[in-house]
C-alpha cells in the first residue's frame, strides 16, 4: 500500500519545527508501524536527508519508550496497544497519517517525535519508591497481602510511564501516571508506610513540573496502553487530601538519644 | 527500625496551591451550589400553585434575615471560591500545553466534560442577569417590578420571549455543567468505585436533566399562556 505521512520535524529543542509531507510507497501490511518508519528513514538516509527521530527500545510493548500521536490519537488509539505494537494492517492504501510528538510543557521536544520525559523521572524520585533498609533479603511470603490488593497493585504497576496519558489529556495532566504509581505502592504493606508523604511529594512535584490539573474527562484512560483506570486518580486525590490535613512537622528530637 | 526517606520538595506547596487541592475546593463549593439549585427549583415550582403561595414563600424568606443572609453569604463565598479555583486551573491548563496539536481526536470524553470552562462563564453571565432581573429588579423588561409580588414579576418577566430564550439556553448549559460536575466532584474528593461510579454518572445525568427541565418548564408555561399575570 501507499501512504502519505505528515510528520512533525524539529531539528532540536530550540528549532520551531513544522509538519513535513512524505510519500511512502510499498508499505507491507505485515510491517509494524515503527518498521514502516524505519523503511521511510532508510530512504531518507539514501537521499542524504536527516532521518525522522522517534523513541523506541523493546518494540514489544513493555518498556514505555515509544510513543507518538497518530492522527491525533496517542499510540494510534488502539485498545491496550503501544505504537510499537501497532501493525500496518490497520491502515489502507491511500491513507493520510499525521504524526506528532507528545505535546506538553513538561515534555519538551528533543528532536522530531522524541520528547524529554525527565519530568516523570523527577516525580518518581520525589516519592514513587519505598524505603527499604539494607540487610539480608526478607522471606518472600513473610508479609500476608490480600489477593484483591495484590491484584490492584499489579494492575497499577502495569504503567510503563510512556506519557500517553499526558499527551491525550486536554489539560496535559499527569494524573493517571501519578495515580498509577500511588496505587501500585499504596496497595502494598511495604508502600503503606510512606503513603501520606508519597502523595504530598508526588502531587507537589507534578505541579512543580508544570502538569495541569485533572478534570475527570477520561481521555487518558482511553489512551493508556496498559488500561490503567481513572480510579487510580481518585486514590491520589484521597491520599493527598488526607495527607494534607494530617501531615505534621518532623520531630526535632526523635532519635537524638 | 529504619526511618523512611520520602521528603517533600523544597518550597512545599500548600493545599490550595496544588491542582488536587484546588479541585477539592471546586468539588465542595460545587456541592454547596448544587444544594442551592435544588432548593431554589423546589421553591420556584410553587409558581404552578395559586399566586399567594409563592408570594407568601418569598415573604417568609425575607422575614428570616439570619437564614436569608446566612445563605447569601455562604453562596457568595462558594461562587467566589469556585470561580477563583477554576480560573487558576484554567491558567495552569493554558500553560501546560504551549504548542497545540495539528490533529487531536477525542476518544472517551463527554461533550459536557470538555466544555466545563465554557458552560461555567455562560452560567455566571446568566446568574448576574438573573439577579438583576428577579432579585434587584433593575433589569426587568416586560412590566414594572414589584418586590412584594414575585408571582407577577416572574410572569411578566418571562412574557418577553428573548429573555425566556436566554433562560432556556442557560439552563441547558447548567444541565451539561451539572452532568459532569455532579459525579466529577466525587472523583475529585477521592471516591471512585467500579460499581458505584457508573451509577453515580447515571444519577448525575438524570438529576441534571430533571433540574434543567424543571427550571425550563416555568418560562415555557408562561410563553404558552398556561400561567397568566394577576
Ligand atoms: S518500544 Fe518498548 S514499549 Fe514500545
Amino acid at each position: 500500500m501507499k501512504l502519505t505521512l505528515h510528520v512533525w520535524r524539529q531539528k532540536n529543542a530550540q528549532d520551531t519545527g513544522g509538519m513535513v509531507r512524505y510519500d511512502v510507497p510499498n508499505v507491507n501490511e505485515h510491517m509494524s508501524f515503527l518498521e514502516m518508519l524505519d523503511v521511510l528513514n532508510e530512504s531518507l538516509i539514501e537521499k542524504g536527508q536527516d532521518p525522522i527521530a522517534f523513541d523506541h527500545d523493546c518494540r514489544e510493548g513493555i518498556c514505555g519508550m515509544c510513543g507518538m500521536m497518530i492522527n491525533g490519537k496517542a499510540h494510534g488509539g488502539f485498545p491496550g496497544t503501544t505504537v510499537c505494537q501497532v501493525h500496518m494492517r490497520h491502515f489502507k492504501d491511500g491513507d493520510v497519517i499525521y504524526l506528532e510528538p507528545w505535546r506538553a510543557k513538561a515534555f519538551p521536544v528533543i528532536k522530531d517525535l522524541a520528547v524529554n520525559r525527565a519530568s516523570f523521572d523527577r516525580i518518581i524520585a520525589a516519592g514513587g519508591f519505598i524505603s527499604v533498609p539494607t540487610g539480608s533479603a526478607p522471606d518472600g511470603n513473610a508479609i500476608p497481602i490480600r489477593k484483591q490488593d495484590a491484584d490492584l497493585a499489579m494492575d497499577a504497576a502495569a504503567c510503563i510511564g510512556c506519557g500517553a496519558c499526558v499527551a491525550a489529556c486536554p489539560n496535559a495532566a499527569a494524573a493517571l501516571f501519578v495515580g498509577a504509581k500511588i496505587s501500585h505502592l499504596g496497595h502494598l504493606p511495604q508502600g503503606k508506610v510512606e503513603r501520606d508523604r508519597r502523595a504530598l511529594a508526588m502531587v507537589q512535584q507534578m505541579n512543580i513540573e508544570g502538569f495541569a490539573n485533572c478534570t475527570n474527562i477520561g481521555e487518558c484512560e482511553a489512551a493508556c496502553p496498559k488500561d490503567i483506570k481513572l480510579e487510580v486518580i481518585a486514590r491520589t486525590n484521597r491520599d493527598y487530601i488526607k495527607a494534607a490535613f494530617t501531615e505534621r512537622p518532623d520531630s526535632t528530637s526523635a532519635g537524638a538519644g | 527500625m529504619s526511618a523512611t526517606a520520602v521528603s517533600l520538595p523544597a518550597g512545599s506547596l500548600h493545599f490550595w496551591q496544588t491542582t488536587v487541592g484546588k479541585k477539592a475546593i471546586m468539588a465542595i463549593t460545587g456541592f454547596i451550589l448544587f444544594g442551592f439549585i435544588v432548593g431554589h427549583l423546589l421553591g420556584n415550582l410553587q409558581i404552578f400553585l395559586p399566586p399567594e403561595k409563592i408570594n407568601h414563600y418569598s415573604a417568609t424568606l425575607k422575614s428570616l434575615p439570619a437564614l436569608l443572609w446566612g445563605a447569601r453569604i455562604t453562596l457568595l463565598l462558594a461562587v467566589g471560591l469556585h470561580i477563583w479555583s477554576s480560573f487558576q486551573l484554567w491558567l495552569l491548563q493554558r500553560d501546560a500545553r504551549p504548542i497545540k496539536y495539528v490533529k487531536k481526536a477525542n476518544l472517551n470524553s463527554t461533550y459536557a466534560s470538555r466544555t466545563m470552562l465554557w458552560s461555567g462563564p455562560i452560567i455566571l453571565a446568566f446568574l448576574i442577569f438573573h439577579l438583576l432581573h428577579f432579585t434587584f429588579g433593575t433589569v426587568h423588561p416586560g412590566g414594572p417590578f414589584d418586590e412584594h409580588n414575585v408571582y407577577n414579576n416572574v410572569v411578566t418577566g418571562f412574557q418577553v420571549w428573548p429573555v425566556s430564550l436566554f433562560y432556556i439556553v442557560a439552563m441547558i448549559m447548567l444541565c451539561y455543567h451539572l452532568y459532569h460536575g455532579l459525579w466529577s466532584m466525587f472523583q475529585s474528593l477521592g471516591f471512585s468505585h467500579p460499581v458505584y461510579t457508573p451509577w453515580l454518572q447515571r444519577f448525575a445525568k438524570l438529576v441534571a436533566i430533571l433540574i434543567a427541565a424543571g427550571n425550563i418548564s416555568i418560562p415555557v408555561a408562561v410563553l404558552a399562556g398556561f400561567i397568566k399575570p394577576v
